[in-house]
């Protein structure tokens, strides 16, 4: 049986996440060749197979061009540094499954890897990446920073729907009840809607415990063509469809309650030709509490406005609710490395499809998960990615 | 909170970061420091934008224009950054009556009492480097 057309035919044969949260004693490049080999161990593979090589913004000096050299890369015929922030990754499966399936690379390896809790990074303080963004010459006054934009998305989703803290709180808990399992998760603690309630405010309507953790990590995939996945050991994790955009202020029209992923998600069901009651898993960006609730009504879980209700009560802890999400526990609670959690967001999926999860929060005999991400500020600009896997049979 | 109202109202001591002057926003900026809120105005399109481009976003057109807005709005959406800052502020979408939404601060309030659909106008204050930039006070 097989899910995938002629246009659309690569697999995810490789996936690594780094097992530390701080690493102070490494530098970045360090970070990205140690999941780069993991990722490869995983597949079956060697570095001397790569072909096509893949980063984003957190690649140190220029980009693939700095850690082609120094992961010592020999055979490239095929390079993408796209980046959108978190989501990065998500698209950079997408452009490595178009570009395996039109012939420009046969083993295609995604890196990202970051010291931010080591470099004392946090998510109240603007981006120094922001900084020669043409709308930076107008908005550095304000300092705007994720805590703040996505405050602001939450406190409009919550005027014009009634969403509630205690819902968002909700989202968090799921989170912690998956981490507890995770031992290499930053926060291991199950939480109640109460303890994020009384956690401290820290952009309003968002508390500490609505915000991811900051974690010194990477993870790496290992993107294939089907012939190549065909001779591995691993079950077959193949892509069914992708969709990816971006969002921003529209030349001032700005509507907060909505992400890019109201756009991107239909061309990814669309071409994997399912509908979002056939998802049981999805990996979702979950920098924020709010960040999940808003993607899960741009992705079709539920209609606009009606997250609150969709998450509350726990209906996304595994084998509790109506649909699992990050049952690694998350940016929220196991790791958000580089501040970019796009990576993560797709290790666990394939985990989810190869059975390979946490035994308590596997869920059984999965045939298709979903991943999707947002990358920059939501409430600002951001870059929305959306992809649909699937298990050979 | 009284705390946090106290130290926003005076403003003496902590100054706002300053935008980054540019050949594009020059006229913008100057306005700003006469007490003039400027916003682009696309002749072909006939639609406001902001932030102000010389190429208007909506349509392609580069046949814009500066135009006075009148300073007048009402808020968005908000947030009150208390953590993880200096000086905590509050921070909000303003809607124009121009129909067009700015990100900005708002000031000469209680944060607590901030809400979402408040009619607020424009005020200037100065930033580091002595450039004025646009806040937003209750009317």
């Amino acid at each position: 049986m097989s899910f995938t057309t002629n246009k659309y035919d690569a697999c995810i044969a490789g996936i690594y996440e780094h097992p530390l949260r701080v690493a102070p004693n490494h530098t970045v490049a360090q970070l990205h060749a140690e999941v780069a080999r993991g990722a490869l161990q995983d597949a079956g593979l060697t570095l001397d197979d790569v072909d096509g090589y893949f980063c984003a913004g957190d690649a140190p000096g220029m980009g693939p061009v700095s850690m082609a050299d120094y992961l010592g890369l020999k055979k490239l015929t095929y390079l993408d540094s796209t980046d959108t922030g978190g989501s990065s990754y998500l698209t950079h499966v997408n452009h490595a499954a178009r570009a395996i399936a039109t012939g420009q690379c046969k083993v295609a390896l995604i890196t990202l890897a970051g010291r931010p809790k080591s470099e004392g990074s946090s998510g109240t303080q603007v981006r120094s990446q922001w900084a020669s963004a043409p709308d930076f010459a107008f908005e550095k006054p304000y300092s705007p920073a994720p805590l703040n934009t996505y405050a602001m998305c939450a406190m409009r989703h919550m005027y014009e729907f009634g969403t509630t803290s205690e819902q968002l709180a909700w989202i968090k808990v799921a989170a912690s009840h998956h981490a507890q399992h995770n031992p290499n998760a930053a926060l291991k603690d199950v939480l109640t809607v109460d303890d994020v309630l009384n956690s401290p405010m820290i952009a309003d309507p968002l508390h500490r415990a609505d915000c991811c953790v900051v974690t010194d990590s990477g993870g790496a995939l290992v993107v294939v063509h089907p012939d190549i996945a065909k001779t591995l050991e691993k079950p077959v994790v193949t892509m069914m469809g992708a969709g990816e955009t971006t969002k921003g202020q529209m030349g001032g029209k700005v509507d907060l309650t909505y992400s890019g992923l109201k756009w991107a998600a239909p061309l990814a069901f669309k071409e994997a030709k399912l509908t979002p009651e056939q998802i049981r898993y999805a990996s979702i960006y979950d920098s924020f509490t709010i960040t999940v609730l808003i993607q899960l009504e741009d992705l079709g879980f539920c209609k606009k406005g009606e997250g609150g209700k969709f998450v509350e009560g726990g209906q996304l802890i595994s084998g509790k609710g109506k649909l699992a999400f990050n049952t690694d526990g998350g940016g929220l609670c196991n790791n958000h490395p580089a501040n970019r959690g796009g990576m993560t967001k797709v290790i666990e999926a394939v985990r989810q499809l190869r059975g390979e999860a946490h035994p308590a929060v596997q869920v059984p005999n999965l045939e298709f998960a979903l991943a999707s991400g947002i990358g920059g500020a939501l409430g600002t600009r951001h870059g929305a990615s959306v992809l649909i896997m699937g298990r050979l049979q | 909170m009284s705390q946090v109202n106290q130290k926003n109202s005076e403003h003496s001591e902590h100054r706002l970061p300053s935008p980054i002057a540019n050949p594009e926003n020059k006229p913008f900026l100057d306005a700003a420091q006469i007490g003039g809120l400027l916003v682009k105005h696309c002749n072909t399109c006939n639609q406001a934008h902001y932030y102000p481009r010389t190429i208007c976003p909506h349509c392609g057109s580069d046949d814009t224009t500066w135009v006075k807005s009148a300073g007048l709005g009402e808020i968005y959406s908000y947030t009150v950054m208390r953590r993880g800052v200096e000086v905590p502020f509050a921070m909000a979408y303003v809607k124009l009556q121009e129909g067009i939404s700015m990100l900005t601060h708002l000031t000469n309030c209680d944060f607590d009492s901030i809400r979402v659909g408040q009619k607020v106008r424009v005020v200037f204050q100065e930033t580091q480097d002595g450039q004025k930039t646009h806040l937003f006070e209750p009317v």
